[in-house]
């Protein structure tokens, strides 16, 4: 893998953002409101249950994630949608550049914006909310890479679906983090979850991140070797996701899709 | 004499040897219900620069794609400077590049932007004093912050000229490259073509319907009809040589004629 074309994909992504500071307004905004809403609940939820309950880190900790994660997701997609509005399918891949060096290159340009977002938020619910993940420790490490790893992993299947099914199915991308968030208990427990959902909730590694993370803020027992099956399922769909988008990439050029992207390609 | 029709000849060159820049050998592209190129082979030299001429749907585009490698063909190779694109792509695209009407770049970028991002997504070594050699050369110094979306269609060719020369390409594909130009700007653009393809020693594959631009610039014409390569020759030299009097004439009568033929056997 050569350096200077994932450097470009990054770059390209850095002009965009210094030409029109508009597209960095979801990386805050979206954020912030999400922080200030579930930070006022968490609040009143406070009051309401007295002290023995301690909302902030249950709820105001799991929409940090949350949206940590859905910014990861997001961060590759928007990249990749660059390529999809600006019509430049053509341009960019009767290149050199190779699948592995364009996904790479949406990567760093996800780990990019999503820390961004990253940081404003943790300020926002540290300072505003007095959110503290001491309770956490050196555990906050792992609960963010694998809900890195998986973010990365969705982003490139939603961009391989695109891909595939032309420009319209950007639409489609944009819910799946809500699809999701119901079997992965971002805000309970999946044992409040009937089987079935607890079932499908396994197949997803941020299930294993937000049971731990409510077990260590409650005092509860936590298993790391849980976890670390959270981390291996993360990385294994992580190189599936990747030989998925090779596979779809290799089926466009096969069928001509990729040559007549900027057409509707549904079908 | 009338313009008779019979398949081309093979490549007269050995593609191995040095001056070919572009083998194409057997090419074929089929799709469901439509084959779109048919037994296609031809080269391309060093220095020379060859018309590939057809009427619409003729499958001039389809060739070009494939030589791009963003539509692999059904059968048949390509090979650029020796290397086969469908072995080792990223070794190919490297030694050639294209600018196509229909291929505009990433309109949110200034022309700096553009020429930097494609500059690093060809892994080009001393890439800023390259794109300032391109920009003095293509007149776009006063462009050079401007969005391409801004630009007219004379300024954006010549921006999707200067970035089709980033890498110094053995091989240059132009897909109409003057369609959307008034004709002092066309000349303009031919001039430079020309000039470039003597300094930068490439082979260059042009396709036009312009036939008398195809006259004053091609070295070689090749005529596609139906997919297959019905006609090549020098283009000042074959109209005498099929008894009309222009290459407009030939071109219309070779369009035409297969239809007739079909349509003769229909009956």
């Amino acid at each position: 893998m050569r350096l200077r074309p994932v450097a470009g994909i990054v770059l390209r992504q850095i002009y965009l953002f210094r030409s029109s500071p508009v597209r960095l307004l979801p990386t805050f905004a979206w954020v912030a409101i999400d922080i200030v809403i579930w930070g006022f609940l968490s609040r009143y939820l406070n009051n309401i249950a007295g002290s023995h309950l301690n909302f902030v880190p249950n709820l105001l900790g799991a929409v940090l994630f949350w949206d940590f994660f859905t910014r990861i997701m997001q961060g590759v997609t928007t990249s990749f949608f660059e390529d999809v509005w600006s019509r430049n399918f053509l341009n960019l891949f009767a290149t050199p550049l190779s699948i592995t060096e364009y996904v790479m290159g949406l990567v760093l340009t996800s780990v990019l914006t999503s820390l961004i977002g990253l940081i404003a938020m943790l300020v926002l619910a540290t300072l505003v909310f007095g959110l503290s993940f001491v309770s956490m420790g050196l555990m906050l490490i792992p609960f963010v890479l694998v809900l890195f790893l998986f973010g990365i992993a969705l982003g490139i299947t939603a961009s391989a679906m695109v891909l595939r099914l032309g420009p319209a199915s950007e639409w489609l991308v944009w819910p799946m983090p809500a699809l999701i968030s119901p079997f992965v208990g971002v805000y309970y427990p999946i044992s409040t979850l009937p089987l079935w959902m607890r079932a499908v909730g396994h197949l997803f590694p941020p299930s294993y991140v937000f049971e731990g993370m409510r077990a260590l803020i409650n005092g509860e027992v936590f298993s790391a070797l849980t976890l670390l099956s959270g981390g291996a399922l993360a990385l294994v769909e992580l190189v599936l996701a990747g030989y998925f988008f090779a596979w779809v990439f290799r089926y466009t050029v096969k069928t001509g899709l990729l040559a007549r992207y900027s057409a509707e390609s549904v079908g | 004499m009338p313009a008779t029709l019979h398949r081309a000849p093979e490549p007269i060159t050995d593609p191995a040897q040095p001056d070919t820049v572009l083998g194409v050998t057997d090419l074929c592209k089929s799709y469901a219900h439509v084959t779109a190129v048919e037994h296609v082979s031809f080269n391309v030299q060093r220095n020379e620069i060859v018309g590939l001429l057809g009427p619409n749907g003729a499958g001039k585009t389809t060739t070009i794609n494939m030589i791009l490698g963003v539509l692999a063909p059904t059968r048949g190779t390509i090979t650029i400077g020796g290397v086969d694109v469908a072995k080792r792509r990223s070794q190919a695209l490297a030694r050639t590049n294209f600018a196509a009407v229909y291929a505009t770049l990433p309109g949110n970028l200034t022309v700096e932007q553009n020429l930097r991002f494609f500059g690093l997504i060809y892994g080009i070594t001393n890439l800023g004093s390259r794109i300032e050699t391109l920009i003095t050369q293509f007149d776009l110094l006063h462009l050079r912050h401007t969005r391409c979306g801004v630009l007219s269609s004379g300024e954006q060719t010549r921006v999707a000229l200067a970035k089709a020369l980033l890498n110094r390409p053995e091989l240059l594909l132009l897909d109409e490259p003057t369609a959307s130009l008034d004709p002092a700007a066309a000349q303009t653009v031919r001039k430079q073509i020309r000039e470039l393809a003597k300094q930068e020693g490439c082979g260059i594959l042009w396709t036009s319907h312009n036939m008398y631009e195809v006259e004053e610039v091609c070295d070689r014409v090749l005529f596609v009809s139906h997919g297959r390569i019905l006609l090549e020759g020098d283009p000042r030299a074959l109209p005498a040589a099929h008894g009309v009097h222009s290459l407009e004439e030939l071109f219309i009568r070779l369009a035409r004629e297969p239809l007739q033929r079909a349509e003769e056997k229909s009956r």
